[in-house]
């Protein structure tokens, strides 16, 4: 998996210029401008409907943008049917996690891995995932629907990692989840990004946890980008706190 | 005593069949969510085919494998080229859709082969076995019994074991994460309609040469009794369809036994009926109401 | 749920009176057209040929039927496979009834009338059966069940073939056109008449259950059976009612066939005709009475069209015979599939639309 595309610009794996998306004839997004450098935690926050699991949708081909530009690693991405998205290195983990709930826990991890040749690799990935995630090792055979909210979430995760993906679409991964969960999983999104380079795009609900853990924060308010900047300095900026963010 | 051996091997054999033939429809049900009411016409096309690949080369072997071959071409091309642009939002669309399918298909073979019944050979005796001095089981019937196991036990196969298995079943229970996981949906559906019709048209070569041989029509009374089967077992279950094939051969085999071979097309529908109006989600579905 | 709010749509508590008043105005209007079409059939049946007229009356029958489907599968969201056995059981009981006036030397042109009546209420009987079931089932389990009826009732003609007589059939014996009329009145002629009486009397009577509240309720228990429950209607009479009232259709328009064709045999009610009365409807419109129309004339008009096509071709007899039983079903194959994917609203709905887009650029008519 190189970096055929050679000129992503200046390190970035993700761009989106000037996105318009949405559902029937009003679009949700207006020209959203996005840059994700490579090996970078950014994440998108603002209130409910400020088109932040849009965004994630359109990026992840399941809408159809109506105009603008989606770039990974410098290669446009327009006509790439979702199914090819995954070869390309993009893993989306949908809202409400996305765990099939007729199929069993290795059955949900082994699909992760069934569109790569290497085979071996994937059958090492999922080995990974089972270390990574105790909860998911001891329940290999049980259907995803007897999982609890924290292992769905565990399975959801491993399931993209198997496919080890450079560029990772995580759509409110704390909804419904206990603090002491939320914090785990942000903790092992920071691991991942410093010992495999992996590149995440976190969209949340839960901005204080979620600005803690990215680098870059972007924050949505009615289907537009109103600010971008790192993530700390989003924290500290009271104003922009009380105006979009709520606290 | 005799006489209720006889049923009963009789019975699992037309059973066999029809816990086939309502296999194919639960395949595409689960897959997607229509009852293929084409099936019996898609199947007596393939038996066709194997007709004329037998009277061609005059071997029954090459025409059953013709068969196979057609039906999973079949449906393929019905899902692809068909089924794939019909509105879903009413349930009655994909219904009219295969029925027209059916209109069509029977008529092209009427325009081929003509309306008059054709005898279909089998490749073992009909005649059954003494066993003990009791008339059991003949050739034929140890035939279906081998051919229908050994097919679900190929299916059986493929969706628990197989990557491409275990694609079907996660593009059927979730197609947009399968998608999201690489899966090829629209291929999964397909190749779900290609096995199921393969199965059905394997299934019409076992019964069509135990009723009044082949004709466009020959499926009609088989699709009812194998739509029953698929509805004692619930339209959702693989096994249930096993059982409740296996369960309406042998009630039918009972009645025209006892009562009448003339009353085989009633005890078909009121045994559906019965079964709907009682447990109209199968006898092995936990959830009982269909009602809102 | 209890009884007596059944049935009660919460639209006519809002409009009490006037609901009635445009009830009135409805019926009227419906058997002014009733009597005009009655006018120009009559004109027609002097104008016309004799097979012409045959034909015009075999059109009236199959429209009775695809009328009666309609208002189930158009209006009520009920799919029937089943009407061609609905059909068959009026076919039957008017040869029943008309064999056995024969039998006892009765004659008069009122018990034509009195069979009719017979076929219609014996069909309502079964149509109130199957109905009862069918309210308690949904999409593809209720075209199953339907479907084996259509399946298994011609076949019960030779499991009793005592009464039936097998796969023979009866024969229907129809008197002659009274004297008054003339000696040399046409049978043909004759024939239209009864039909075109019997099936427009029940065309209003069907025009305005469509337009009165249990019209109303039909469409409701379509569109959304939970809001349509919320609203006080109860669902499983409503479906029941629409079963009984589409079964009276069938019925009448499988013993008005009997009596043009002046005999029954099971062949002509098998899977087939309940699979063309649905496409006629489905071709015709789904949901709209006058898409009836268009599915019976094209039931009578298309095998006779494909007839003429295949004679200007010269074939060998045995390849035509199996061209002209085949290609209509081919055709209405084709058309059913096309229809439904390409133009789910029919004839009647690419004509409405027609007809709007031009009243829309009508000026002045703009309201």
């Amino acid at each position: 998996m190189s970096e055929q595309g050679g000129r992503s610009d200046a390190g970035e794996l993700l761009t989106v210029r000037g996105l318009v998306a949405g559902y029937g004839a009003a679009p949700v997004l207006h020209e959203v401008d996005l840059a994700v450098p490579a090996g970078s935690i950014a994440a998108v926050v603002g209130a409910n409907g400020a088109g932040k699991s849009t965004l994630l949708r359109a990026l992840s081909g399941m809408l159809r943008p109506v105009a603008g530009q989606i770039l990974l690693a410098g290669e446009d991405l327009r006509g790439v049917p979702v199914e090819q998205l995954v070869r390309r290195g993009m893993a989306h983990v949908p809202e409400g996690r996305g765990v099939i709930g007729e199929l069993t826990v290795d059955e949900n991890l082994r699909l992760g891995g069934l569109w790569r040749r290497d085979r071996a690799d994937a059958g090492r990935a999922r080995d990974e995932v089972y270390q990574l995630f105790e909860p998911l090792a001891r329940r290999r055979q049980h259907l995803g629907h007897q999982l609890s909210g924290g292992e769905r979430q565990m399975l959801a995760l491993g399931r993209a990692l198997v496919g080890r993906p450079r560029l990772l679409l995580l759509d409110e991964p704390s909804l419904g989840l206990a603090p002491r969960v939320v914090a785990q999983i942000m903790a092992l999104l920071r691991q991942l990004r410093d010992s495999t380079g992996l590149t995440v795009l976190l969209v949340e609900q839960n901005v204080r946890s979620a600005l803690s853990v990215a680098d870059q924060g972007v924050v949505m308010a009615l289907g537009r980008v109103v600010r971008a900047a790192p993530a700390e300095r989003l924290r500290d900026d009271v104003d922009l706190r009380h105006a979009y963010l709520g606290f | 005593m005799e006489r209720f051996v006889f049923l009963t091997f009789d019975g699992l054999s037309r059973g066999a069949v029809y816990a086939a033939f309502a296999l194919a429809l639960v395949l595409i049900w689960r897959a997607a969510r229509i009852v293929n009411f084409a099936q019996g016409a898609m199947a007596v096309a393939a038996a066709y085919v194997a007709y004329s690949v037998t009277a061609a080369t005059g071997s029954y072997w090459l025409g059953f494998l013709a068969a196979l071959a057609a039906g999973l071409l079949l449906g393929a091309v019905v899902d692809r080229a068909v089924m794939r642009f019909v509105d879903h939002t009413s349930p009655l669309n994909p219904v009219i859709v295969a029925l027209g399918l059916v209109l069509l298909i029977q008529a092209v073979l009427g325009m081929i082969y003509g309306n008059e019944f054709r005898p279909a050979g089998t490749p073992f005796d009909r005649a059954a076995l003494t066993v003990g001095g009791f008339a059991v089981v003949s050739p034929y019937d140890l035939f279906v019994f081998a051919t229908v196991g050994l097919m679900m036990v190929a299916l059986a196969w493929i969706f628990a074991r197989t990557p491409v298995g275990l694609r079907m079943r996660a593009a059927a229970f979730a197609p947009e994460v399968s998608r999201l996981l690489g899966v090829n949906v629209g291929g999964m559906l397909a190749l779900g309609w290609a096995l199921a019709s393969g199965v059905g048209a394997l299934a019409a070569m076992l019964v069509i040469p135990t009723e009044l041989g082949l004709h466009p029509n020959a499926m009609d009374l088989v699709f009812v009794s194998a739509f029953t089967a698929a509805v004692v077992g619930g339209l959702d279950s693989p096994p249930g369809a096993v059982v409740g094939g296996l369960v309406v051969g042998l009630v039918l085999s009972y009645v025209s036994g006892y009562a009448g071979s003339d009353l085989t097309p009633l005890a078909v529908l009121v045994l559906l009926l019965a079964v709907l109006l009682v447990r109209p989600g199968g006898l092995f579905a936990p959830v009982t109401a269909r009602r809102v | 749920m209890s009884a007596t709010r059944a049935a009660a749509p919460p639209e006519r508590a809002a409009t009490g009176a006037p609901a009635d008043g445009r009830r009135g105005s409805t019926l009227l209007r419906h058997l002014a057209v009733a009597v005009a079409v009655a006018l120009l059939v009559l004109a027609a049946s002097y104008g016309l040929a004799p097979f012409r007229n045959f034909q015009l009356a075999t059109v009236a029958a199959y429209l009775c039927a695809t009328a009666g489907l309609t208002v189930l599968t158009g209006l009520n969201g009920q799919l029937s496979l089943g009407h061609g056995a609905l059909m068959a059981t009026g076919a039957y009981t008017v040869a029943l009834c008309q064999g056995a006036f024969a039998d006892h030397g009765l004659t008069g042109g009122w018990l034509l009338a009195v069979s009719l009546v017979a076929a219609i209420l014996v069909t309502v009987a079964v149509g109130a059966v199957v109905g009862a079931a069918a309210a308690r089932l949904r999409g593809p389990y209720l075209a199953g069940v339907t479907l084996a009826v259509a399946v298994v009732v011609p076949a019960l003609t030779v499991t009793f073939d005592g009464v039936f007589n097998g796969d023979q059939g009866l024969s229907v014996p129809v008197e002659p056109p009274p004297l008054a009329l003339g000696a040399y009145f046409p049978y043909e002629r004759w024939q239209l008449w009864i039909a075109a009486a019997g099936t427009l009397l029940a065309l209003v009577l069907l025009a305005n259950l469509v337009r009165s509240r249990y019209g109303r309720t039909f469409r409701a228990v379509r569109d959304d059976e939970v809001a349509a429950r919320l609203a006080g209607i109860h669902v499983a009479r409503t479906q029941v009612l629409a079963f009984v009232v589409s079964a009276a259709g069938a019925g009448l328009g499988g013993a008005l066939l009997a009596v043009l064709a002046q005999s029954v045999s099971p062949g002509a009610f098998s899977l087939t005709l309940s699979l063309f009365l649905l496409m006629a409807v489905v071709i015709g419109g789904l949901g709209r009475l006058a898409g009836a129309l268009w599915g019976a004339v094209l039931l009578v008009v298309l095998p006779d069209l494909t007839h003429s096509v295949t004679e200007l071709f010269t074939v060998s007899p045995a390849v035509a015979q199996r061209l002209e039983g085949n290609l209509p079903l081919a055709i209405f194959g084709i058309t059913l599939v096309v229809v439904m994917i390409a133009a789910p609203g029919g004839v009647q709905g690419l004509l409405s639309r027609l007809g709007r887009e031009l009243l829309a650029r009508w000026p002045g008519r703009r309201s």
